[in-house]
């Protein structure tokens, strides 16, 4: 299971901003994805367009979900695949044990999938004695390490090569000690040889997917690896494991959206491999997978349906929110402490968690607007942010302090004369209280403040009783 | 009640399906068979040749390479003469596609062929794609004995054959043709729409070309 | 677009905002400089207080509604409202309508609203059509660009023309201007080390266009890109741009000289 750290928001950041490493792997982050992303979007004239299509075709399909749904399910079907439904994450946990038991398996490869680190697979997998490995060279990483992706695209963006090679070191201790590591093509080549071996030894190979096409029952995914086809293709058993907000009506719409994802994830037009399931291999076919099963998991989804939450429905999860977002920067993605980091997390991790658990998340943003700005789909983050702080806010979650400071402030905002009357005496004192040098270096109450940064102090009346006394001299004048 | 049926009733609950049901039927319908195309950038509107010209120059910019011949006859020797030029050794694997196997290969004696699925033992491979995508550099390729999914992805080289005049402006007509050859909603086991060699940017974001498939993608178009 | 009044000059009220009422009267009298030698008829309506943001942003909706009842009311009889701050001005013009969505009483009413509000500095420019302003000041600038009025009301270009006509000032743009300076209203508060954290890279940016002044358009942003300037022992001056623009800028800056 995937533990849940992310009421602890606040101890995880501050340990965030004092691991160098860390910091030293997010400089990465802050600028080759956002160049990229911009210049893919400026090479397209028809992005901001496409990006209207795509969520155009989202919210079609959303508003239709339980037909397109079932017409997904016939074409697997017809095409000689198994459909399974899940509710919960134990549910679609049961259904991957109990394939790969049937198909006696020891090893399960899989590709990287997001919607199997939601539902904690490879843990439960190894408990259950079947031994789970990650073929994307990110994700292989971090499963050395015990670690969960600190990003949804790069799941090891939060590393420095030099801690890949310790890793490596420790791990692959069968290859000579005095190899040189020092690069990373040289830990890229040594993970594709350890690889290799696992792809064809595998019995089961699990994938997630980015869409699922209700026109021929297909599941597409995207990599650049190609390790989701190898993890695909060579075991006897393909289990696709995806949620049911994945659907798009055919493979015209998905054609749309894929042209905004690789450009808002990697910058890329398109990602070096698309691949298209459908089924399991057909007669006469001299590879490819005996048997194809689709696990279709709802696990909160159909309750964010109908509610303010439901454009989040239309993620596609190619990162670009995060990849922009300031706090995700300074912080990374462990420090959300749960399986989805940065914008789209402070999302949906409360939908799925629970606010009482996730409820730092929305609130650790500031609203800066550049995650909304650069979507590819065109969710409103910051909007649904705030209604999560609407719905702690109903129920009393949010500190008392905060919430009495901020209800006796909204009094005062409320009524103008009041207002005026203890503004113009606040003021007035806190100028005269000020140093010389014009601001504060600390102030009771205003912690929060003063601990990073000096408060500018104001000036001796408020711009209100300036005014009021410009217009009496001028009066005087005038009289 | 079975999860499958707790899943539709919750979804069409939170959306409010009773009410019009019959429209979303008909709108659902509708849309599966007729899958309007959507917005396709001007990019790929050329002419053939300038088509060709910009599926090209794509390639070069993902990091594979290309070569373009008169006809189909001169595939043997431009095989060869990418298997010497880069110091390979003279074999490779291809599948059943009889678009390949009728090639002039006898006039390449030294080329060893081997036929069917790969087993992760070739360093080269040799596919026909479907067809080709200007707008992106992109080859499509169909699962199947005649292009075996292995060959794609297991050697360190590979070779794909594509010709000219199967080189679309845009996605949505390479989708188009596929349809055609399968009939709507019908699809082979897998399609693979490459763009480049393999690649990866987990470690510290540096590019790095052949991470689980080929480290080489070159390109023969015919035509 | 609201219709303009017969002798072209429209009564424009000024929302001084909370910040520049009780930090830096300077900022509202510059703007009310500006608004005037742009041919306004310019009035600051006493039943102002703040735009509700801060209880709107902390999921507080029923105080935010309130808040920005009594601020249509005080406001919508103008021709234009014009904020010197593109996040307060973003609050009046995208979010209000949002507060008073499916109301059928406050709906339209607060949408009619929402058209007639302004930033400052690009109600200058893409209403009242300057392209220079009447200022000096000698020295290299550098220029912020806060969130809001960038990504809600497309602020950006308008400050830059009218800095550049600017007599003696040279502008210098920083990296990264378009990113959060980590100020974000009560977030700065409630998540001070992360919001340390971007104001660190924020004022490194600054210090390395080698400029002499910041400005920006918004005061919450300023008095945090300031405090940290300070206590970093930075001589860089930080002002409002409309102090600026209003040839206003000799004052002593925002937390002081040194």
């Amino acid at each position: 299971m995937v533990e849940i750290t992310s009421p602890r928001f606040k101890q995880n950041a501050a340990g965030a901003l004092a691991d160098e490493q860390l910091q030293k792997a997010m400089n990465n982050v802050r600028s080759k994805f956002i160049d990229k992303r911009r210049e893919a979007a400026e090479a397209l004239p028809e992005f901001e367009a496409l990006r209207d299509r795509a969520k155009a075709i989202k919210d079609h399909t959303l508003d239709h979900l339980d037909l397109y749904l079932e017409a997904y399910e016939k074409k697997v079907v017809e095409t000689g695949g198994f459909v399974h439904w899940a509710q919960t994450a134990a549910e679609a946990r049961g259904i991957v044990l109990d394939i790969c038991r049937m198909a006696n398996a020891r090893t399960v490869t899989k590709g990287k999938s997001m919607i199997t680190e939601e539902i904690g697979l490879n843990g439960f997998l190894e408990t259950m004695g079947i031994r789970p490995v990650e073929t994307d060279l990110g994700e292989y990483i971090i499963q050395l390490r015990g670690e969960h992706p600190s990003h949804i695209i790069a799941p090891a963006v939060h590393l420095t090569k030099e801690q890949v090679e310790e890793d490596f070191r420790r791990v692959h201790d069968h290859l000579p000690a005095d190899r040189d590591l020092t690069e990373p093509e040289a830990l890229l080549g040594e993970a594709r040889k350890v690889l290799r071996a696992e792809y064809f030894n595998a019995d089961v190979g699990i994938t997630g997917a980015n869409f699922l096409v209700a026109e021929t029952g297909s599941s597409i995914i995207v990599t650049n690896e190609g390790n989701g086809d190898l993890t695909q293709i060579l075991p006897r058993v393909h289990i696709v494991v995806a949620s049911i907000e994945k659907i798009v009506p055919t493979l015209e719409d998905a054609s749309q959206i894929l042209r905004v994802l690789a450009r808002s994830a990697t910058g890329q037009e398109m990602s070096t491999y698309t691949t298209v399931s459908t089924g399991p291999r057909r007669n006469g076919d001299v590879d490819g997978p005996e048997s194809y099963h689709v696990i279709l998991l709802d696990n909160g989804r159909s309750a964010m349906l109908g509610t303010e939450f439901q454009e989040m429905l239309r993620c596609i999860r190619c990162g670009a929110c995060m990849n922009h977002c300031p706090v995700y920067h300074s912080v990374g993605g462990h420090a959300y402490g749960w399986v989805y980091p940065g914008p789209l997390g402070a999302v949906l991790t409360p939908s799925l968690i629970g606010v009482e658990k996730g409820g730092h998340l929305p609130n650790a943003s500031t609203f800066c607007g550049r995650c909304e700005s650069v979507c590819p789909m065109r969710i409103p983050l910051p909007k649904m942010m705030r209604h999560w702080r609407e719905r702690e806010f109903e129920r009393g979650l949010n500190p008392a302090t905060q919430r009495y400071g901020l209800r006796l402030w909204a009094f005062f905002a409320r009524h103008p004369d009041l207002y005026r009357a203890v503004t113009g005496t606040v003021v007035p004192l806190l100028s005269l209280m000020a140093p010389k040098s014009g601001r504060f270096g600390w102030l009771p109450l205003a912690g929060g403040w003063t601990r990073h940064r000096d408060l500018p102090a104001p000036e001796k009346r408020t711009f209100m009783q300036q005014l009021r006394d410009r217009e009496a001299v001028s009066r005087q004048a005038a009289a | 009640m079975s999860a499958r049926e707790t899943i539709l009733r919750k979804v069409r609950a939170s959306l409010d399906a009773e009410r019009n049901a019959e429209q979303r039927a008909e709108t659902v319908a509708e849309r599966l068979a007729r899958a309007p195309r959507g917005l396709i950038p001007a990019r790929g509107k050329l002419p053939q040749e300038e088509r060709i010209a910009l599926f090209c120059a794509h390639l070069t910019k993902l990091a594979a390479t290309w070569r373009r011949v008169g006809s189909a006859d001169e595939v043997p020797e431009a095989v060869a003469t990418y298997l010497r030029e880069r110091n390979l050794p003279a074999s490779f694997r291809m599948g059943s596609d009889k678009r390949l196997a009728d090639l002039p290969w006898s006039g390449q004696r030294s080329l060893e062929i081997r036929t069917g699925p790969s087993d992760g033992t070739d360093e080269v491979g040799l596919s026909h794609a479907n067809s080709g995508i200007a707008e992106t550099g992109t080859l499509v390729m169909l699962s199947g004995a005649g292009n075996p999914t292995t060959i794609n992805f297991l050697p360190e080289h590979h070779i794909v054959v594509v010709e000219a005049g199967r080189i679309d402006g845009d996605l949505e007509t390479a989708v188009g043709r596929v349809r055609r050859r399968f009939g709507r909603g019908g699809m082979p086991r897998t399609v693979n729409f490459i763009s480049g060699p393999s690649r990866s940017g987990d470690i510290e974001q540096k590019i790095i070309l052949g991470a689980h498939g080929p480290r080489a993608l070159h390109v023969i178009v015919v035509g | 677009m609201s219709k303009q009044p017969t002798d072209g000059r429209p009564k424009v009220a000024l929302f001084v905002t909370c910040l520049v009422d009780l930090f830096r009267p300077s900022v509202g009298f510059a703007s009310l400089k500006l608004l005037e030698e742009a041919g306004c008829d310019v009035e600051v309506p006493m039943a102002q207080t703040c735009c509700g943001q801060p209880a709107y942003n902390s999921g507080d909706r029923a105080d935010a509604r309130a808040i920005a009842e009594n601020t249509i009311h005080a406001f919508e009889g103008f021709d234009y409202i014009v904020a010197p701050s593109g996040s307060c001005a973003g609050m009046l013009r995208k979010h209000y309508p949002q507060l008073f969505s499916g109301d059928p009483n406050w709906e339209m009413r607060s949408r009619v609203f929402a058209e007639k509000v302004y930033e400052l500095v690009s109600f200058l420019v893409d209403v009242r059509g300057l392209t220079k302003a009447a200022a000096a000041l000698a020295g290299s600038v550098t220029y912020h660009d806060s969130c809001s009025g960038l990504r809600e009301l497309n602020v950006k270009a308008q400050p830059r023309t009218l800095l550049r006509s600017v007599e003696g000032l040279d502008l210098v743009e920083m990296k990264d201007a378009d990113v959060c300076c980590g100020f974000g209203g009560t977030f700065c508060v409630k998540y001070p080390d992360i919001s340390n954290a971007i104001v660190e890279k924020k004022t490194e940016a600054i210090a390395a266009t080698g400029a002499g002044t910041l400005l920006a358009g918004d005061l919450g942003c300023l008095m945090n890109m300031a405090g940290k300037l300070k206590r970093q022992g930075s001589s860089v001056e930080v002002r409002h741009v409309a102090e600026v623009l209003a040839g206003m800028a000799d004052a002593p800056p925002i937390g002081g000289r040194g």
